[in-house]
Order: structure tokens, then C-alpha cells, then sequence
């Protein structure tokens, strides 16, 4: 067995992987936050009651899923400034063809796990808010959206953690992520097993402050006055300080 | 019925204002009037020429066996569905619609929206909203419709629910109350907005027998304060001695509309007799 425990520990704290590691935070958020907007924009779609509207979307998330992420990245990166001029500036970095690419393939996915919230709420949610003589904007964002957020966290927050993954997938157009950092200290060092290893904890502790992330959002979705967090718990305890 | 409340209680003073001059009126005075309306789903003809009016302060129970279009009726005057044809009118004004050169055609969400505040509706399954708590279901529609102030409608809120006898319950959520308590919750939420006629489609059907009681001692009690409803409900006793006119639905048509005495004692129709032996 050839594993050099010094070198692990050196390439863990190398100022590289530190770099790499926030580039595919950064990464992984401006493609998720962007998935996210453009995913719910094509769930509404899809409920419109014009044909086109909704075709459109349907069209959209069928090619986006169909299409390998990698041929996407690729697409954007090589192919988008051949086909359109305008993308041969220097302003078109890597961090952006990547972020286009990935939040393109992501709104895909976002707009079906959208869909199916939108499903699972009852029509009668809808009818009382209208009932009351919401606006079609408040009925969304103050009563469609809370339980949105709340049945769609568990499956975005899988998407979330795909998302960081598929980052790497970005080293194939020169981003200097955490997976091309990694290999470009392979090639100098030919140590595969101490920096792979490396970059396998980056990956882990990420995500596993992520899941603590996540566990803390939806704690914010129980809706319990007996809930240990969020907002409840304050009303609860101004509630006990008006008693007194 | 047990622990009916005292008098005047549910509703402020002045809330229903003065009665309405006959000109502002429709034709005979009504506070809600439906004319000779339709309403087609595909194939179906739910509602074939639906006519009826309430007079301020009264209370019109809908009778009728399910998929008689009581429900369709019901969403049709909330405007929470537009008619293929026919017309609603409250206090005399036509609502829902506007006039154009190719008729009538159904106003755009945003302004029927303020007019459906102006018609409280309470549903069978309460369709509370399970993210906020009871004092939020019914502080809702005081800050995001009315505008008022979170603080303004936290008193106001805080208030009728306490009038409906959940103080203790405010801060709860809907799956943390009984049947009977989310659907006085939902009536609250709906009487917060001031409005000038309820409507209630079957609101002690989805619950537990023991329960409907409360539900229906607080409508009488609404009743008794001059709130002008309209009730599609199967609970014949309550049809029978707080309603002042009862209609009896049947294919899209009301067949029947009378004072309870009458409705009960010797109905017209056929059909009617028929359905008082089968739910009696």
C-alpha cells in the first residue's frame, strides 16, 4: 500500500483546492438559484391555458433531459461562439458558458419536481384564497408558495447536491473547480491515491453542511405550534410574555 | 344544541348597514339575485336557468340531491366561477361581468377579486391554509385584501376568533384543531372581511356527528344578527327552523321555493316529496 499521509494532509490544505472548492460553491449556487427561477417559470407554463405556452415548456424540458449534461456543457462552451460571434468576447469565461449550461439542464428538472408540488396541493387551497378576494398574485405567493417550498425542499435539496457533483463536469472547459485542481496537482505529483482523497473529503464536508442546511430550512416548514424551530416557537414565546 | 352564545355577538354593530333603498335594489328588493343562470362543464349541463333571490337578512337553504348543481350554485354567486349565461346581482349592481358589444363577458381576475370579498364563502372541507395558524387564517385576508396593518388585523383577528370561542386555540394550526374547530375557524376568516352575504356550501358535511352541532348553532346564531346566507346543506332540522325560504335543486333546476312550513309540510313537487321520505 502506497499512501503518504503527509502529502494528504499538503494537498488538503493547499491554497488550490481551497480556491477549487469555492469555484464550485459559486458554481453549484448561481447554476442552482438560476435552475430554480427558470424551473418554476416552466412549471407555470406547463398549467397554462394557452397550447403553445405549454407546448413550449413541454418541448424545453424534453430536450434539456434528454440531452447528456456533458453535451450541453460542451454545446455552450465550443460550439455557442462558432454558431453566434457575439459569444467570442472575453467576457464569455468558463464560469459562465458553465453556469448557463448547468442552470439550463437544471430548470428542467426543477420545472417537473415544481409540477408535481403544484399537484399535490389541494384545488380547494386556491378556491378559498380566491374566496377571499386574493389577487391571482397573492393566491400564489402567499398561499400556493409556502407549500411549494415546503413539498419540493426534500427533492430540490437532492437536486442541490447533484448539482455540486456535477460540477466537475465542468473541468472538460478549463474551469479551474475543485476536480480540475485536483488533476492539474496530479500531473505534477503523479499522487492519485493522497489527492483524489482530498478532493473526495471536499465533496463529502460540502454536502454534509449542506444536509445540515437543508434540515434547518425544513424545520422552518413545520407547521406546529409545538415545532422546536422557526417562527412558531417566537409566537409562542411572545405569547407567554403577553401573559405575564 | 348546546352552549349557544349570547346575542350579538359575532357580527360589530353597523357592520350590515342600513336596509337598502328599493332603487339600489333589484327588482323586488333583493340583497342577492341570480337570474336565469347556466353553466356547462363540456357535455354537462350543471346549471339549466338558475333564478332565486335572498332579501337582506334572510337565509335560504339549498336543498337537493348531490350532482344537482347546488355546489356549481353556490361557486357561480361567489363568483368563483363565471356563468355560460345569466347574471348575479348584489345590492341591485350586476357583479362579475361587464357589458360589451358582444354581450356579457366575465370581468379579469384581478377585479373580480375585489368583488369577491364583498361574499364570504365557507366550504365543506374548510380549506383552511395549513402554513398559517388560526389567527393567521383569519388575519389574511385583512392584510393581503383589505390592506389593513398586521398589527390592526392581529386585533381584529384576535377578536372574532375569540367570539367563536377558539381564544386558546389561536396560535395552533389548522392540523393541530378539530373538524368543528377549523371550520369556525374558516367561518371567522370569512366574516373578518365584513361581508355582505355568506355563503355556505355543506359546512357540517365533512364532519364528525358530534361536532356539526357547534358548526350550526354558530350559522343560527349569525342568523339571528341579520347576516343575509345562503346554505347548501343536507341538515334538514336546520333547513326546517332557521332558514326563511328553502329551495330544493334538482338537475340543474330549482324545483321548489318556499317558507319552510310550506317546503316541508306540502311540497309541490314531486321530486321533493320523494327526497324528504329518502333523508328524513
Amino acid at each position: 500500500m502506497d499512501f503518504r499521509p503527509s502529502v494528504f494532509f499538503e494537498a488538503l490544505t493547499s491554497p488550490a483546492f481551497i480556491e477549487g472548492v469555492k469555484l464550485t460553491i459559486a458554481l453549484t449556487v448561481v447554476a442552482m438559484i438560476a435552475g430554480l427561477v427558470l424551473g418554476l417559470v416552466l412549471a407555470l407554463m406547463r398549467g397554462s391555458s394557452f397550447a403553445v405556452v405549454r407546448g413550449a415548456a413541454w418541448a424545453y424540458i424534453w430536450i434539456f433531459r434528454a440531452i447528456p449534461t456533458l453535451v450541453q456543457l460542451l454545446f455552450i462552451w465550443d460550439a455557442l461562439p462558432q454558431f453566434i460571434p457575439a459569444f467570442k468576447g472575453d467576457w464569455f469565461s468558463a464560469f459562465f458558458a458553465a453556469s448557463i449550461a448547468l442552470s439550463m439542464n437544471e430548470a428542467a428538472y426543477a420545472a417537473e419536481i415544481f409540477r408535481g408540488g403544484l399537484l399535490s396541493i389541494d384545488d380547494g387551497q386556491r378556491l378559498a384564497a380566491r374566496a377571499l378576494g386574493m389577487s391571482p398574485s397573492k393566491v400564489f405567493t402567499k398561499v400556493i408558495l409556502p407549500q411549494l417550498v415546503r413539498v419540493t425542499i426534500p427533492p430540490l435539496s437532492n437536486d442541490f447536491i447533484t448539482m455540486l457533483k456535477i460540477t466537475s463536469l465542468a473541468s472538460v472547459i478549463s474551469l479551474q473547480e475543485l476536480l480540475a485542481q485536483t488533476q492539474t496537482q496530479i500531473a505534477t505529483t503523479f499522487r492519485f491515491v493522497e489527492y483524489y482523497s482530498a478532493a473526495a473529503i471536499y465533496y463529502l464536508v460540502v454536502v454534509s453542511i449542506f444536509m445540515v442546511i437543508q434540515a434547518q430550512i425544513e424545520r422552518r416548514f413545520v407547521w406546529s405550534s409545538q415545532a422546536p424551530g422557526g417562527r412558531s416557537s417566537l409566537s409562542r414565546v411572545r405569547q407567554l410574555a403577553a401573559l405575564r | 344544541m348546546s352552549e349557544s352564545p349570547p346575542a350579538g355577538h359575532l357580527l360589530d354593530e353597523g357592520v350590515l348597514g342600513e336596509p337598502i333603498a328599493a332603487s339600489r335594489a333589484g327588482s323586488e328588493g333583493y340583497l342577492l339575485e341570480a337570474t336565469d343562470l347556466h353553466k356547462r362543464y363540456g357535455p354537462n349541463e350543471v346549471l339549466r336557468g338558475v333564478s332565486f333571490g335572498v332579501h337582506r337578512g334572510d337565509v335560504k337553504a339549498v336543498l337537493g340531491p348531490s350532482g344537482s348543481g347546488k355546489s356549481t350554485m353556490l361557486r357561480c354567486l361567489a363568483l368563483l366561477e363565471p356563468v355560460d349565461q345569466g347574471e348575479v346581482r348584489l345590492e341591485g349592481r350586476r357583479i362579475g361581468v361587464r357589458e360589451s358589444r358582444r354581450g356579457l363577458i366575465p370581468l379579469p381576475e384581478a377585479v373580480l377579486a375585489r368583488e369577491r370579498s364583498n361574499i364570504g364563502m365557507v366550504f365543506q372541507r374548510f380549506n383552511l391554509f395549513p402554513h398559517l395558524t388560526a389567527l393567521g387564517n383569519v388575519m389574511i385576508g385583512l392584510t393581503e385584501v383589505r390592506g389593513r396593518s398586521a398589527t390592526a388585523a392581529r386585533e381584529i383577528a384576535q377578536n372574532m376568533i375569540a367570539r367563536i370561542g377558539l381564544a386558546e386555540r389561536s396560535a395552533f394550526y389548522p392540523s393541530e384543531l378539530s373538524g368543528g374547530q377549523q371550520q369556525r375557524v374558516a367561518i371567522a376568516r370569512a366574516l373578518v372581511m365584513n361581508p355582505k352575504a355568506m355563503l355556505f356550501d355543506e359546512p357540517t358535511s365533512a364532519l364528525d356527528p358530534e361536532l356539526v352541532g357547534g358548526i350550526l348553532s354558530i350559522m343560527e346564531e349569525l342568523a339571528h344578527e341579520g347576516m343575509t346566507m345562503v346554505v347548501v346543506t343536507h341538515e334538514v332540522g336546520f333547513a326546517r327552523h332557521v332558514a326563511d325560504r328553502v329551495i330544493m335543486m334538482d338537475e340543474g333546476l330549482i324545483i321548489e321555493d318556499a317558507p319552510p312550513a310550506e317546503f316541508f309540510e306540502n311540497p309541490k313537487h314531486e321530486r321533493t316529496r320523494k327526497f324528504l321520505e329518502a333523508v328524513h
